[in-house]
């Protein structure tokens, strides 16, 4: 319940106070010396350099699907630092804690690292680079010059990055959870977790699962609306289809997310009593509604990346992809059965045999069409003519390695063997073993095989192959030794143990996070080294892959319009048929096109938000109140802009459409 | 790259094998190893697909690569209803005996369920008593009321073997799950409601159960030993505890119930016959309302 | 809109591009995202209803439904909110025939209608908690205010919207965007009418009835 305390501070600070600051804790002083001195560091150079008039009108308060898809991913590769940052601090104390140790970490410190871990590896790091690329891809891919809801667009990125402010901002000013990612009450209530932890966890997730919630409706308006003349739902490219799905998922399950997560609040802040003890409250109530939307979740992260090896697969293997409609129909399946195998991450909550059965089963139903996507990505390889490059190799290890983790996600389906294996590091490698192999391989597969179109440049081979090494060697050296461990018995979230034997175990475990750091680090000096040589990288024609699908008819980068003409669409892949059929492209007659204005909007009202979930994490209230009525009145005042599109003049069409036709004559 | 392809396609399985002492593949009790047979037998089936599926893989990857000539090309080659047919049924099958298993084992399986038998051809005798413990998830220790004995211990659990055990499981604060590795699957320990679990011990010997579930800062230091006795030893040893001077009031239970970690073993000698029922409807305070008879129930009378 | 499958350019094999495109009007897809948008706050009302089912009969020994509802009232609320929804039916006709003054005015009274519903819902809520019956007070009476509440917040929600709408509309007049925020505004004011009615039977009526 909050303080009534009548001294001035409390009115004035809410509970924030000097103690807040972690200065104690070595670890956090030595993180806060370095992101203070790189942080600083960057804003001088955008001083120096003048960046800063330049960042706020192209990029911050951009409303172009193609920058808001880069600046996702931005913001996804530097939460994953954070994130893996976190997991090599675990697999450090996990090796050492043995014999009488119990490591360089206390439980105060530890239970919140694999929570942060957990928290900002599925919302701030899977999440933003899935939604980036559909954000990049999906308007390129149906013929569109943007998507449906460009305001709603930026502002939808603003309120994800406002989350992970608050993310980031829990590391130095208060702590984090220590509950574990989903937080379950009682842990999580009032009276178990009454610091500011759980707080921090609760206002990030709210305010970024608004914007993932509004980036859902837009897309899905965007590929109903806004499609191609002539591109039917089944000529679409696949890569959309997955996209209309996880979207379709996002805007059915986020809104359980936000409704529990008022419950907790309310629970915390009102002492209601939804998931206490007592007074009738239920904490299996949450134990629900969190997996209702904690499943589908998992959805929404894996169904696009099945898009990417599509679009891949077919691609590189230079073969139309086997079975289009048939992995339609999967996809579509996979997305209905999502919502009812919930309760397959509680069997040991005690429900039954029947209903663990039903669950079980209709979670095992969902390895079919998971399955025939499988067979179809091998039946496009089979009698095509493989080029490995990395996105085709990524491809590979994630076929590979994908159904080894889906076969250990039906094992755990079987409940009996779920009682012997819940909540074990069998589990944590099962689940790292479908995320790993399945989203992470997959964004690396899509960034690959997509920079050059969003740079115009491509990514550098060998470092790519570098980094492609240790990321696959280093997944099996640190998951399988867990899968072992699960085997022998051993928990999830144990901070130090007594049994000398498992220690080899998490010993190569560790050494694999090694590995997948050292994979990691090579990816980044990917980036850097394919800056530095991008002349010789260059992507002239906006085609370097010989693609299928309309996003390779433009130019790279593509112009900031996307498509001077609209596309008429006559058979799927698009592109492919354009090009066998002997298209022209119009070099004449443009007209100017009509495009959507920036705004800086989405970033007040973001900001704003940052600071009324900062307020409210501190018991700020008159600070809570005011941001609160600020975000109403700036929002009411967006409202009265009226101005929203402009034309783009003709002279810039035609110099950017005069500029593709000279590169597409130099490389012929 | 195909045999680097390869040689990573067989670590797990190397992994599984190097696992073959673990306790979940040989666990002492009946109910473990029932459910550890599910696992394999699991396994098995679905590697009937995978198998195929990653030979196939690599095998493809390597045949078609762009440098051999040798293999067809048939770029617009992408359908075919008969393959189709095998690639949705084949699945389709493995799952329906998947299945098939799945509700079987889950209702043969359940931890409400009381055993009918001991170990594979030893049926229950008709007469069989089981032991019965009371169990409460405290923070961060365990405790095993054994109302039939009239004693209780933290963080020991002894059983004599080849005798059916029932457990009903409750916790004081936040969710748990027992876990015994040896004995059976786990349950959640949840406040205010009570979980069962069934399982028999089939060998003498001694080892560890915890929790299961993450419940805050004693987690790693909430482990318990559990000790499989012949049936004489076993009454020995309850003589032991009986012996104990320490008797477990609602006072003792309070002062328990702060959290504390890494808490030695303990007996206590007497317990207050109505303490684990007032555990459980978390009204062991004086003065509090047992919230059983509390939940659905109403005021009597309209507030004034 | 996307389709054009009735130009020339299409049925042509060799077109491949759209040379002569009419300029999109704005605001195409608007009807459709709202549509969705609402759909997902269906699915936030849906999660309090589930919990309202799930917890509702846990009285805690306090209060339950037959000492505290004042169903006369209740209808009497309803009956404001009803109201309101076909007054609101009379701006958008008024709105159709470009009527703006007849907008307005409409406008005006579905807005006093539902604060009318505000207020006597905050009435009811401020007697309830005056006699103990707080959302702290059990699990009941936390779903019932958080139900209950998620619906009145949407409805002073719609009524600032309304009200800045209004203002819109006093400036600009009935143009296609505002048409097209009158129409999302509608489709807001209508579906808490039949939330409402979802509270109004499942708690309310057989709330007496338990």
């Amino acid at each position: 319940m909050p303080l009534h305390d009548s001294s001035l501070a409390t009115v004035i600070f809410g509970r924030l106070s000097w103690d807040a600051l972690p200065l104690h804790e070595p670890i956090l002083v030595a993180t806060f010396a370095v992101v203070a001195l790189v942080g600083s560091a960057v804003l001088f150079a955008l001083t120096r350099y003048r960046l800063w008039g330049y960042l706020w009108r192209e990029w911050f308060t951009s409303i172009d699907h193609k920058r808001i898809g880069i600046m996702y991913m931005m913001l996804g590769v530097i939460m994953l630092l954070r994130g893996f940052a976190d997991a090599i601090m675990m697999r450090v104390q996990q090796a050492m804690a043995f014999g009488g140790s119990e490591g360089y970490l206390t439980a105060h410190h530890y239970d919140q690292i694999f929570t942060a871990h957990g928290v900002i590896m599925i919302f701030f790091v899977a999440m933003p680079l899935i939604v980036g690329l559909m954000n990049y891809l999906v308007p390129l891919q149906i013929g569109a010059r943007d998507v449906a809801f460009p305001f709603l667009n930026n502002f939808s990125f603003w309120m994800t990055t406002a989350g992970v402010v608050l993310i980031m901002l829990s590391l130095f000013v208060g702590e984090f959870a220590r509950t574990g990612w989903l937080a379950y009450p009682p842990l999580s209530g009032i009276e178990a977790s009454p610091d500011v932890g759980v707080d921090y966890y609760i206002w990030a997730l709210q305010i970024a699962g608004v914007g993932t919630l509004l980036s859902g409706v837009n897309m899905l308006a965007t590929i109903i609306k806004m499609r191609a003349p002539g591109m039917t739902l089944m000529r679409m490219p696949v890569f959309t289809w997955t996209s209309l799905c996880s979207n379709v998922l996002i805007v059915a399950t986020f809104p359980v997310l936000t409704a529990v997560l008022v419950l907790l609040s309310l629970d915390r802040y009102v002492g209601t009593h939804f998931f206490t003890n007592d007074l009738g409250g239920n904490p299996m109530m949450y134990v629900n509604l969190i997996w209702i939307w904690g499943h589908p979740e998992v959805y929404i992260l894996v169904l696009p990346v099945f898009g990417i090896f599509s679009e891949v697969a077919a691609t590189f293997s230079g073969k139309k992809l086997f079975g289009y409609s048939s992995m339609v129909y999967a996809t579509v399946v996979i997305t209905i059965l999502a919502y009812i195998v919930w309760l397959h991450h509680f069997f040991t909550m005690g429900s039954g045999a029947s209903v663990n059965s039903f669950f079980g089963i209709a979670t095992m139903i969902i390895s079919i069409p998971t399955g025939a996507k499988i067979f179809n990505w091998l039946f496009t390889m089979y009698r095509g003519r493989i080029r490995f490059e990395l996105p085709m190799m990524w491809t590979i290890a994630f076929m590979l390695t994908f159904v080894i983790g889906g076969m250990t996600g039906v094992l755990l389906a079987v409940p009996p063997a779920d009682f012997v294996l819940h909540n074990s590091l069998f589990l944590v490698a099962h689940f790292h073993n479908v995320i790993i192999g399945g989203v992470l391989f997959g964004l690396f597969a899509g960034i690959n095989y997509w920079f050059p179109k969003a740079f115009g440049f491509r990514l550098e081979r060998f470092w790519g192959k570098v980094s492609y090494w240790f990321w696959v060697v280093g997944f099996y050296v640190a998951f399988m030794p867990l899968y072992v461990l699960g085997l022998m018995g051993v928990t999830r979230r144990l901070r130090y143990f007594d049994d000398p034997s498992l220690q080899i175990w998490f010993v190569i475990a560790a050494f694999g996070a090694l590995l997948i750091l050292c994979g990691i680090a090579a990816f980044l000096v990917q980036i850097y080294v394919s800056i530095r040589k991008r002349h010789e990288l260059r992507d002239t024609t906006g085609d370097p892959w010989d693609g299928r699908t309309l996003e390779w008819s433009t130019s790279s980068p593509p112009p900031v319009y996307n498509f001077a003409f609209t596309p008429i669409v006559h058979d799927g892949d698009a592109w492919w048929d354009m090009k066998q059929r002997g298209h022209q492209r119009p070099t004449t007659g443009f007209k100017a096109i009509l495009m959507p204005r920036n705004t800086g909007a989405g970033v007040v009202l973001a900001g704003l938000s940052t600071v009324f979930g900062f307020a409210m994490i501190w018991h700020i209230w008159w600070l809570a109140i005011a941001s609160f009525a600020l975000i109403v009145a700036s929002a009411i005042y967006h409202t009265f802009n009226y101005d929203r599109e402009f034309h783009l003049p003709l002279p810039e069409v035609v110099r950017n459409e005069d500029e593709r036709t000279r590169l597409l004559a130099v490389r012929s | 790259m195909s045999t680097r392809l390869r040689l990573l396609a067989i670590l797990p399985l190397c992994a599984a094998l190097a696992a073959c002492n673990s306790v979940v593949l040989h666990p002492s009790g009946d109910i473990a190893a029932q459910q550890r047979d599910l696992l394999v037998s699991s396994t098995a089936l679905m590697l009937l697909i995978i198998v195929p599926v990653m030979a196939l893989t690599v095998l493809f990857a390597w045949r078609y690569r762009q440098a051999n000539r040798n293999a067809r090309y048939e770029p617009d080659w992408h359908h075919s209803m008969r393959l189709e047919l095998v690639i949705w049924s084949a699945p389709l099958l493995i799952i329906i005996c998947l299945g098939a298993l799945t509700w079987i084992g889950t209702h043969l399986l359940d931890p409400y369920r009381p055993l009918d038998r001991i170990a594979p051809g030893k049926p229950l005798q008709k007469d069989a008593a089981a032991l019965e413990v009371n169990v409460v998830a405290l923070d961060w220790k365990w405790l095993f009321i054994y109302p039939q004995y009239g004693v209780a211990t933290v963080n020991e659990l002894a059983v004599p073997v080849d005798q059916p055990i029932s457990l009903h499981i409750t916790a004081s604060s936040v969710m748990n799950s027992l876990y015994i590795p040896e004995l059976a699957g786990q349950v959640y320990a949840m406040p205010g409601m009570e979980t069962q679990l069934h399982g028999v011990l089939n060998r003498i010997g001694t080892s560890q159960g915890f929790s299961a579930n993450y419940s805050g800062a004693g987690f790693s230091g909430m482990h318990f030993t559990l000790r499989g006795l012949a049936s004489a030893d076993f009454d020995r040893w309850v003589a032991s505890a009986r012996s104990a001077n320490d008797r477990l009031t609602r006072d003792t239970y309070v002062a328990l119930e702060r959290p504390s970690q890494k808490e030695p073993i303990r007996h206590y000698g007497t317990v207050d016959a109505q303490l684990y029922a007032a555990i459980l409807g978390m009204c062991v305070r004086p003065g509090t309302t047992c919230a059983n008879h509390m939940m659905m129930a109403h005021a009597q009378h309209a507030p004034q | 809109m996307a389709y054009a499958f009735a130009t020339a350019e299409v049925a042509s094999p060799t077109a491949f591009y759209q040379i002569n495109e009419h300029e999109h009007a704005a605001g195409g897809s608007t009807m459709l995202g709202f549509w969705i948008y609402l759909m997902s706050d269906c699915l936030i009302f849906a999660v309090m209803f589930a919990t309202y089912g799930v917890l509702g009969a846990h009285y805690a020994g306090g209060p339950a439904p037959r000492d505290l509802f004042d169903l006369p009232l209740v209808a009497v609320n309803t009956s404001m909110l009803l109201l309101s929804s076909i007054t609101y039916g009379f701006s958008m006709l008024s709105m159709r025939k470009r009527q703006v003054g007849a907008t307005q005015v409409w406008l005006a009274i579905t807005a006093l209608f539902g604060a009318a519903f505000l207020g006597i819902e905050l009435h009811e809520f401020t007697h309830m908690i005056g006699e103990g019956a707080t959302p702290e007070r059990s699990a009941f009476l936390s779903s019932f205010f958080t139900l209950v509440g998620t619906h009145g917040l949407h409805v002073t929600f719609g009524i600032v919207w309304l009200l800045t709408l209004m203002v819109q509309i006093g400036q600009r007049g009935v143009t296609a965007a505002n048409e097209r925020r009158l129409m999302c505004l509608s489709l807001f004011w209508h579906f808490l009418d039949i939330i409402w009615i979802g509270v109004f039977t499942f708690v309310y009526l057989m709330g007496m009835l338990r």
